[in-house]
């Protein structure tokens, strides 16, 4: 079993995707032997509009056994009905974008959020960034998740869960050690920006960290799927390690 | 055979304790990825004594020194190119006819100046003269400048190209950050420009609109500082249905072309 923890559908504003529907999802995931992926809205994270989450139910409706949506929450007076509905529509997590909604990552409102979605069982997945700064364009000004937001989040609630996409070496080793062993249980990591060799952030975070805190995140269809199975293919992990960030670290996390 | 022609490598007088352990990496993952050849620069002493794009005569001499060490060290394997910082001019051209001379195979200007400055003319000639190719580092699409750089842009090296028709120059690193569509329209007409592959960006499109843009015999394969997403690029490509002779052109046979007739044996 192989699970895509960061997938998308729908257009992205800052830069033309060629193929952003799930079968473009689908063609990949076939390519690549991904059996599952779990999948955001693209345009959600970019505006308030209430038809976001039914557009991604819809689309990804009738491949409902592969492609899973996590909808997103914004922060504010609909968290809670928002959450009630990505609960019932099976979702296994929620996605949240404080820093494109201009928000305060670790403000109120979203430590409101957090503990409403830790109480519906529902893990949080924040994304670091969409893309490299050095190629954003000049309308997309929305910063980098701060690592201490990160922190201050998981703090904030025992219950808790947060998935990290698209975070580098140093963000994720300033969020883990600076967490305690038990919030640090709580955080699963993607491997979508973590470089491998000859730096080979990748090996030395399995090495100090363990594992147990990564999992599969390929970015598509933003970023090129295959990097992600090169990253690990260049780790000297045994087939029982690899299965562990290709889906078990993941399901073991979410029954804990 | 998969030559990388955008290598890095590091010596003790990198900043870093561990130069030896990431030069051993480069060599022991790029074994694991099939790379048959690495081509690569040191930019003088990458900061430690004097800045990675400003770097000092004395550290381009010593850095130049180092990256012929480590190709002998690795015959067949590892070939260099000679860096050069065109503010020193005669340094500059010094450099280039030793080096070319001990072996090197190319000239690595990074961004000590634009690409269209004249102080680049003397050594794209001298490239010209001697038959190899420059690799010049390349920021996609350069809005405003950047600290530590005088980076240049795709429609700065454009220029530097036109003046120089008989030189054959690499762009740098199309997926190392900035706007690549920007570059790719920049650069298109210019025939003496190949893209370089290379960089940590994977943006999906970006090598679908360079296909469409300069086609795969204007394409050449690198990794620069991350193996993983040049694996990944190469990958992907393999996956878009091209004729096996466009792969493998790009991979290795544009390479074989740009550089010295015969470098990279039969």
């Amino acid at each position: 079993m192989t699970t895509d923890v960061a997938a998308y559908v729908g257009a992205y504003p800052y830069r033309h995707l060629p193929d952003v529907t799930p079968g473009g999802l689908l063609r990949h995931m076939d390519r690549l032997g991904i059996d599952q992926a779990w999948v955001g809205h693209l345009p959600s994270a970019f505006s308030e509009s209430a038809s976001g989450t039914p557009d991604l139910l819809r689309t990804l409706k009738p491949h409902s056994d592969r492609l899973l949506p996590v909808p997103t929450v914004h922060p504010g007076p609909q968290f809670a009905q928002d959450l009630n509905e990505a609960g019932a529509a099976g979702a296994p997590a929620v996605r949240v974008y404080p820093m494109q909604r201009g928000l305060d990552p670790a403000g109120a409102e979203m430590r409101v959020l957090a503990s409403g979605a830790a109480a519906a069982g529902l893990p949080i997945v924040l994304a670091v960034r969409f893309e490299d700064p050095r190629q954003r364009q000049p309308q997309d000004t929305a910063p980098d998740l701060p690592a201490a937001a990160v922190r201050a989040l998981v703090r904030a609630d025992p219950e808790v869960r947060l998935l990290v996409s698209h975070a580098e070496r140093s963000f994720i080793e300033e969020v883990h050690f600076g967490s305690t062993p038990g919030e640090a249980r709580r955080i699963l990591w993607d491997i979508a920006w973590v470089w491998g060799p000859p730096e080979d952030h990748l090996a030395l975070l399995v090495e100090t960290m363990g594992i147990e805190r990564f999992v599969l995140g390929t970015g598509m269809p933003l970023r090129i799927p295959d990097t992600a199975f090169a990253r690990l293919d260049l780790l000297d992990l045994t087939p029982e390690r690899r299965r562990l960030v290709l889906a078990g670290n993941l399901d073991r996390w979410r029954v804990s | 055979m998969l030559i990388d022609v955008h290598a890095h490598f590091y010596h003790e007088r990198s900043g870093r304790a561990d130069w030896r352990e990431v030069n051993a990496r480069r060599i022991a993952a790029g074994e694991r990825m099939g790379v048959t050849v690495h081509v690569a620069s040191v930019l003088g002493t990458w900061g430690f004594r004097s800045p990675i794009y400003f770097p000092s005569p004395d550290d381009v001499t010593y850095g130049n020194e180092q990256m012929l060490r480590l190709q002998n060290e690795h015959p067949g394997k590892v070939f260099g190119y000679c860096t050069v910082n065109p503010n020193y001019t005669d340094h500059a051209l010094r450099e280039i006819d030793t080096r070319l001379t001990q072996g090197m195979i190319g000239i690595k200007l990074a961004a000590s100046r634009r690409a269209n400055d004249i102080l680049v003319d003397p050594i794209a000639a001298r490239a010209a003269e001697k038959g190899v190719p420059i690799l010049h580092h390349i920021w996609q699409h350069r809005r405003r400048d950047w600290p530590g750089q005088e980076a240049s842009d795709g429609v700065e090296l454009a220029q530097l190209a036109e003046r120089h028709p008989n030189t054959r120059f690499l762009l740098a690193h199309i997926g190392g950050g900035g706007d690549w569509a920007h570059t790719l329209r920049a650069v298109a007409e210019t025939t003496n420009i190949w893209i370089d592959l290379s960089g940590s960006g994977v943006d999906i499109g970006m090598l679908e609109a360079t296909l469409a843009a300069v086609g795969a015999r204007r394409m050449v394969w690198g990794a620069d500082i991350t193996l993983c997403t040049g694996w990944g690029k190469l990958r992907y490509l393999e996956s878009l249905g091209l004729p096996k002779a466009d792969i493998e052109r790009i991979k290795s046979g544009n390479a074989r072309e740009l550089f010295p007739a015969g470098v990279f044996g039969k």
